[in-house]
C-alpha cells in the first residue's frame, strides 16, 4: 500500500485526461457539441464510486465473518470516499443536464435513482453513528451495507434500462459505445477511467491509514 | 421438519398475542383511516388520476412503516433472550415476515375500501389488477421492513432510525409498484403487467434470501 507507482501513474492519468479532454478533437453530435467532454469526467466519477463500493461491501461481509476490527475501518473509509465520488458524480451530471437536457435536475430515472443510491449510502453513515458500542456497530453496519449493496446494483442498472429516460444507453436511446465513441474519444475515456479509479483508490487508503492512526493515538 | 413447527408456533403465539391487545391493528387501522380522512377533507376532490394513485401508496408506505416497526421494537429484552433459546433465528425471521403480511394484507384491504369509498371519482376500472398491485406492496413492505426493524432495533434510537433505514431502499420497490398500480389505473391490459409483477416478485425473493442470510449474525447478541 505505501509503494508510489500507482499513485503517480494515477495522477499523470488525470492530468492527461484532464488536458487532452479539452484539447484532442471530438465527434460534433447534435445536442451534446463539445459538452461530450464531460464524458471524461461524470462516468469515472461513477466507476470509481462503484469500485469503492464494491470493496466497502468486500470488508463488510470479511468484517461479519473475522470480527477484525481493521475490516470494519475499510469498509467504512471506503464508503465515505464512495460517497465523495457520487457527489462529484451528481454535481457533474447536473452541470452536464443544465447544458444539454435545459435543468440542472431535470426528471431522469437514473439521475432520481443516483441520488437515491447516495441516500441509502448516507444512512448507512447515520446507522453508525447512532450505535455507540463498537463491535455490536461493526456487525449491524456490515449486514446493512450487504442489505444496501445489491439495492444500488438494482437502482443503478436495472431500474433505469425499464423506463424512459434521458440517459444515452437507457430507455431507447442509443449507448456511447456503439458509434460515437470513436478513436479519439477512447484514447482520453479509459485512462480516465482507471486514473479516477485509483486516485478514488488513494483517497481511500489515505483515509484509512489516518483512521488508524487516530485509534492508535487515542487507545 | 423442526423449521417448519418453530415457524408455525411461533406465527400462532404472534397472531395470539396480537388479538388478545390488538395494539398493532388497532394503531395502523387508525392511523390510516385518519390519515386518508384528513387528505379527503383538505383535497376535497383529487382532479388528476395520477395524483390519487400516488395519495394511496404515501398513505400506504407509512401506514406499513408504522405496523411493521412494531413488530421488533415492542420486543422486550427479556422475551428475546427467551426466544433465542428456544428457536432458529431462520424461523423467528419467517414467522416474524409471514405475520406482518398477514397483518398488512388485512389493513391494506380495509383502507383501500375506505381510500375507494372516499375518493371514488377514480376507481380504477381493472379493480382486480390493482388489488393485485396492493397485495404485492403489502408483501414487499412487509419483507423489506421486517428485515430494516430487526436492524434499527438493534440500534439505540429506534423508530427514527427505522425511517431513515427503509425509505432509500424501499423506493425502487415503490417505483415498481406505483408502475403496477398506473396500469391499473389506466385500465391497461394484463399483458403489459406481467413484466412489472415478475420485477416485484424477484426483488422480494432477492430481500428475502439475504435477509435469511444476514439475520442469524444479527440476533447473535
Amino acid at each position: 500500500m505505501n509503494k508510489t507507482w500507482w499513485k503517480i501513474l494515477a495522477s499523470v492519468l488525470v492530468v492527461y485526461t484532464a488536458v487532452a479532454g479539452l484539447l484532442l478533437k471530438v465527434p460534433h453530435l447534435a445536442i451534446l457539441n463539445e459538452t461530450i467532454r464531460n464524458l471524461y469526467f461524470h462516468v469515472p466519477m461513477w466507476f470509481a464510486m462503484i469500485v469503492l463500493f464494491s470493496i466497502s461491501v468486500f470488508y463488510s461481509v470479511r468484517s461479519l465473518l473475522t470480527q477484525d476490527r481493521n475490516d470494519d475501518i475499510r469498509a467504512v473509509e471506503s464508503v465515505n470516499a464512495g460517497i465523495i465520488f457520487g457527489l462529484l458524480g451528481l454535481l457533474t451530471g447536473a452541470i452536464w443536464a443544465k447544458y444539454t437536457w435545459g435543468q440542472f435536475w431535470s426528471f431522469d430515472p437514473k439521475q432520481n435513482f443516483a441520488a437515491i443510491s447516495i441516500l441509502l449510502y448516507f444512512a448507512y453513515s447515520v446507522l453508525r453513528n447512532a450505535i455507540d458500542e463498537e463491535q455490536k456497530r461493526a456487525k449491524i453496519s456490515a449486514i446493512y451495507n450487504i442489505f444496501a449493496f445489491p439495492m444500488m446494483v438494482v437502482l443503478l442498472f436495472v431500474l433505469p434500462r425499464l423506463q424512459d429516460s434521458l440517459h444515452p444507453g437507457n430507455g431507447g436511446n442509443p449507448g456511447f459505445n456503439s458509434y460515437d465513441l470513436d478513436r479519439n474519444m477512447r484514447l482520453v475515456f479509459y485512462p480516465a477511467c482507471l486514473g479516477w479509479i485509483l486516485i478514488g483508490y488513494w483517497v481511500y487508503t489515505i483515509r484509512f491509514r489516518i483512521r488508524l492512526l487516530e485509534n492508535k493515538q487515542n487507545s | 421438519m423442526q423449521l417448519l413447527h418453530q415457524v408455525k408456533y411461533l406465527i400462532r403465539k404472534e397472531l395470539l398475542l396480537e388479538w388478545r391487545s390488538k395494539y398493532a391493528i388497532n394503531g395502523v387501522l387508525l392511523y390510516v383511516v385518519s390519515t386518508i380522512f384528513t387528505c379527503y377533507l383538505s383535497f376535497i376532490s383529487l382532479n388528476d388520476k395520477l395524483a390519487w394513485n400516488a395519495l394511496f401508496w404515501i398513505i400506504m408506505l407509512f401506514a406499513s412503516i408504522n405496523g411493521v416497526s412494531k413488530s421488533f421494537l415492542q420486543e422486550t429484552k427479556g422475551r428475546q433472550l427467551y426466544s433465542y433459546i428456544l428457536a432458529s433465528p431462520s424461523a423467528i425471521l419467517i414467522s416474524k415476515t409471514i405475520y406482518n403480511v398477514l397483518l398488512m394484507l388485512m389493513l391494506t384491504t380495509i383502507a383501500l375500501g375506505f381510500y375507494l369509498l372516499v375518493f371514488d371519482t377514480f376507481s380504477p376500472p381493472d379493480l382486480l389488477m390493482y388489488y393485485v398491485a396492493v397485495i404485492l406492496g403489502s408483501i414487499s413492505f412487509s419483507t423489506v421492513f421486517t428485515m430494516v426493524s430487526a436492524i434499527a432495533s438493534k440500534a439505540g434510537n429506534g423508530g427514527m432510525l427505522m425511517a431513515i433505514l427503509s425509505f432509500p431502499i424501499i423506493i425502487p420497490v415503490l417505483i415498481l409498484l406505483i408502475k403496477l398500480a398506473k396500469n391499473a389505473v389506466d385500465g391497461l391490459p394484463w399483458e403489459n403487467s406481467w413484466d412489472d409483477i415478475g420485477m416485484v416478485l424477484v426483488v422480494n425473493v432477492l430481500v428475502v434470501s439475504v435477509s435469511l442470510l444476514l439475520f442469524p449474525y444479527l440476533w447473535r447478541d
